[in-house]
């Protein structure tokens, strides 16, 4: 399409959206679907029809708004509903011309809303993610266009570099110099993946925003590729993620049709296209140049690097691989600029993080939160603490490649840095809280399970060593454990963290190394029962066999 | 495994306190054995592709906090390297004892016994236990083909026998099920050896294999030797060059 015509359609559809009196959003994402807001949606709709009203209220399915334990949600005009069913479409339409229902109200000024800030998902809950005119009266592809018709590659990069954004698929590499290196690379061939395969559990950051707002993604990777010169695309989603991979569908096809993906975009000789890919739900298959041997049709195991993809990628092309959060940030960062970007966050740490909050938890669901929150705000404010009047005990982030945080240092900020500091990671999002009735040593163990299920199998120290951490881990929590075993198991944590191939290994033992940092007196006490078990065995024995000798 | 390196450099490093020098995109491991310096490597065979998955031979490198695998690190300017240390000497010996425990490397009663790359490399790191408990797992024999035969019970999922299938004699029988300990070395779809339609009976496996799990039929216990002659001159054998 030609940018008049981009400007013409937001400009015909927000208008068409400003002539309804009233609009009703359902959240339609996986974690509302699941108890049933889309019969909720097609009820209100006919509802809105019955009563002959489709010219005055507007009736959408959303992304997701963030409280999935209250779901699902509604919001109509200014209020918000929670816990609606689908009988409920009645009274909700009816209700458009009287006073709200208090029954259903959901409070949208308590700090799980009101201590959010949305950079990515500032449209999710607001937009049709099936419908691109929808998205694009919300502002998609403006930042696309403007790259195309104003900027340099360079100073694409340059705005990506200021803006101080790093990769929020786990390591946090700073995205502009990623990008810059895969620029620098001659030839034409090169390729641009997006990561979605988010295999942690817990984690559902990258699926609300596949689901929620797909055409940022498709946006963020387009300015990504004119920045680095490439010409074709993949999204590698895991084929457990039905519904993202509907919609992302759906919005590559839409986008096709309008012109904004294909040959000269927007008129200009920039050529993009975007494929998706489809994972069989292997974690490995997250680390990236695993990902890359997935896509060109092999086993899904990393390789050693370097070369790293920028070099050496997909079907030995220059490749940028970049998270499916970090490609969502690209056009807010272009839109409102870098130094607006940049006033986010920490010193190191920029922009906002959305965070996946499961466990033992008041508020279950999505946040998006800027860097450098403290974790106490999270845990207390947003999540509204621990239910049932139990304690908190420790919040585990960065799923099983990262470390749980406990109660002495909830102070610290939520940013890369200090995470790392108190000896776990930011990881992709995942934040699963416990409270006192979880023990650190089982849960090093869930988190030892799915490493070891999950290792591909190539390199001995992640393959064997992750099933004999296991192995000991489960004979200490079975209170079968000796003090040989927990030092076995530490040498062990030593050595896989050293010699493993690719990050699964050199990460699986870091839920042990951070349970025993702050809670090694656990381990201990079921060792010590364990002994005393044993001893009482042995009595019961010899007390058994003094009797068997006074026999006459 | 680099995009085309077109001009080959001349590099000088140091090598556990040994000056050396050696081309640009030699590996680390490639020049400690043109100078006799021994690293130990089971996964590695000159010729195929690296693989990388048997972590042997990580070393030391100055100024880098991490090891690295000597088969896959290219040498650089002035890089200082040790190959051996109480913590690597430590590391090697948890690997292998690892290999023991995780499936049934039972000696006395295997046909490689005496001549196996496993063993010899258990005697050279001077392991005379194994600490970590063992799997016990039941693995199957599969004696299906008319002279080969694969013993998974001896199987250290090296690869290297994928390998000389896919990249030598270009047959892709062989390749790697399942994952974690429950990966497993199969034939085509998961069939038998014997009833393989790509395997070309080559035999190339078997002499690559550092252990007892690819063998030949009808041998007794230390009666299988594996024909090496042929691995100088794998290089030349390939196809596409690495
Ligand atoms: C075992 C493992 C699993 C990973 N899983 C994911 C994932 O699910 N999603 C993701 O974006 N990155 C994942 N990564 C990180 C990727 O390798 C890669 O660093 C990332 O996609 C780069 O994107 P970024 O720079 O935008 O963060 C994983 C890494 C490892 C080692
Ligand atoms: S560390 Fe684990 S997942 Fe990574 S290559 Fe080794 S075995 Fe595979
Ligand atoms: S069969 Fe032999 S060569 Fe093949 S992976 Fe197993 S040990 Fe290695
Ligand atoms: S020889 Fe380098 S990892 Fe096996």
């Amino acid at each position: 399409m030609k940018p008049e015509e981009l400007l013409a359609m937001a400009d015909k559809t927000s208008s068409d959206l400003d002539r309804y009196e009233h609009r009703i959003h359902v959240c339609t994402e996986s974690g509302c679907i699941s108890v049933q807001s889309d019969v909720l949606l097609k009820n209100i709709g006919e509802e809105v029809k019955r009563r002959n009203n489709q010219d005055k209220v507007c009736v959408k399915g959303v992304g997701c708004m963030g409280l999935c334990c209250n779901g699902p949600l509604v919001r109509v005009d200014d209020v918000m509903y929670q816990f609606v069913k689908p009988e409920h479409a009645g009274v909700i339409v009816e209700s458009l011309s009287a006073q709200p229902i208090q029954e259903l109200l959901c409070d949208t000024g308590q700090p799980f809303f009101a201590r959010q800030k949305l950079v990515v998902r500032d449209n999710s809950g607001r937009v049709d993610p099936e419908s691109l005119v929808d998205c694009v009266a919300h502002g998609a592809y403006q930042a696309l266009l403007k790259v195309l018709t104003t900027m340099t590659p360079q100073q694409v990069i340059q705005e990506i570099s200021d803006s101080g954004l790093r990769g929020r698929g786990g390591a946090g590499f700073p995205t502009g110099l990623k990008w810059s290196m895969v620029a620098k690379t001659g030839g034409r061939d090169k390729y641009l993946i997006c990561n979605g395969d988010e295999g942690d559990p817990g984690a559902f950051m990258d699926r609300s925003v596949m689901e929620g707002d797909p055409h940022r993604v498709l946006e963020g990777m387009a300015i990504a590729a004119y920045a680095v010169g490439a010409e074709n695309g993949v999204i590698y989603v895991r084929a457990e993620y039905p519904l993202a991979v509907k919609r992302l569908t759906k919005a590559i096809n839409m986008a096709r049709r309008h012109e904004l993906l294909g040959p000269n975009i927007f008129g200009t000789n920039f050529n993009f296209n975007i494929e998706l890919r489809l994972g069989a739900g292997a974690f490995v298959c997250g680390e990236e140049t695993a990902l890359i041997a997935s896509v060109e049709g092999k086993r899904g195991v990393p390789r050693p690097r370097p070369p790293y993809p920028a070099n050496y990628g997909l079907f030995g092309c220059p490749t940028l691989i970049n998270n499916v959060e970090t490609y969502a940030n690209v056009a807010p960062i272009i839109n409102k600029g870098a130094a607006w970007f940049a006033q986010i966050g920490t010193e190191k740490s920029k922009g906002t993080k959305i965070f996946a909050l499961t466990g033992k938890i008041r508020n279950t669901g999505l946040i998006e939160v800027p860097m450098g929150i403290p974790l106490r705000d999270i845990i207390y404010d947003i999540a509204g603490g621990i239910p049932d009047g139990k304690a908190f005990k420790a919040v585990q982030t960065g799923g099983p490649s990262g470390g749980c945080i406990p109660a002495e240092l909830l102070d610290i900020t939520v940013d890369y840095e200090s995470l790392a500091k108190a000896g776990s990671i930011m990881g992709s999002g995942g934040m699963i809280v416990m409270d006192e009735t979880s023990n650190m040593a089982d849960v090093a163990r869930f988190f030892m399970e799915f490493c070891m299920t999950e290792s591909c199998g190539k390199c001995i120290p992640c393959r064997v060593g992750t099933y004999e951490m296991h192995e000991l881990l489960d004979r200490i929590c079975e209170k079968r454990g000796t003090p040989e075993d927990l030092q076995l198991l530490k040498d062990l944590c030593d050595m896989v963290k050293q010699t493993s191939l690719c990050g699964l290994g050199q990460s699986a033992p870091n839920p042990v190394l951070s349970t025993l940092r702050y809670f090694e007196q656990e381990y201990q006490n079921l060792i010590a029962e364990a002994q005393a078990a044993r001893g009482q065995v042995t009595q019961a024995i010899t007390g058994e066999h003094i009797e068997l000798e006074v026999l006459p | 495994m680099s995009a085309v390196t077109s001009t080959t450099q001349s590099i000088t490093l140091t090598i556990d306190d040994k000056a050396i020098s050696c081309r640009s995109g030699e590996t680390i491991l490639q020049v400690a054995r043109e100078n006799n310096i021994d690293i130990p490597t089971l996964c590695y065979l000159e010729g195929l592709t690296v693989w990388g998955g048997c972590r042997l031979c990580m070393v030391e490198i100055a100024a880098s906090p991490k090891l690295h695998a000597a088969c896959a690190t290219e040498c650089t300017e002035g890089m200082t390297v040790r190959t051996t240390s109480p913590r690597l000497k430590q590391y090697r010996k948890m690997i292998v004892e690892m290999l023991f425990a995780e499936r049934n490397h039972v000696c006395s009663v295997c046909v490689s016994n005496g001549h196996c790359e496993l063993q010899n490399m258990a005697t050279k790191l001077e392991i005379d236990h194994v600490r970590f408990p063992y799997r016990f797992p039941r693995m199957e024999v599969d004696n299906s083909h008319d002279y080969m035969r694969l013993d998974q019970n001896r199987c250290i999922l090296c690869a290297r026998c994928v390998r000389v299938c896919g990249e030598i004699e270009g047959a892709h029988t062989k390749d790697v099920k399942g994952r974690g300990v429950l990966s497993a070395i199969i034939h085509d779809l998961d069939e038998p050896w014997g009833d393989s339609q790509t395997c070309t009976g080559c035999g190339k496996c078997v002499n690559v294999c550092p252990t007892g799990a690819l063998t030949h039929r009808g041998t007794a216990v230390g009666e299988m030797t594996k024909k090496t002659e042929f691995l100088p001159y794998l290089t030349l054998m390939r196809e596409v060059k690495l």
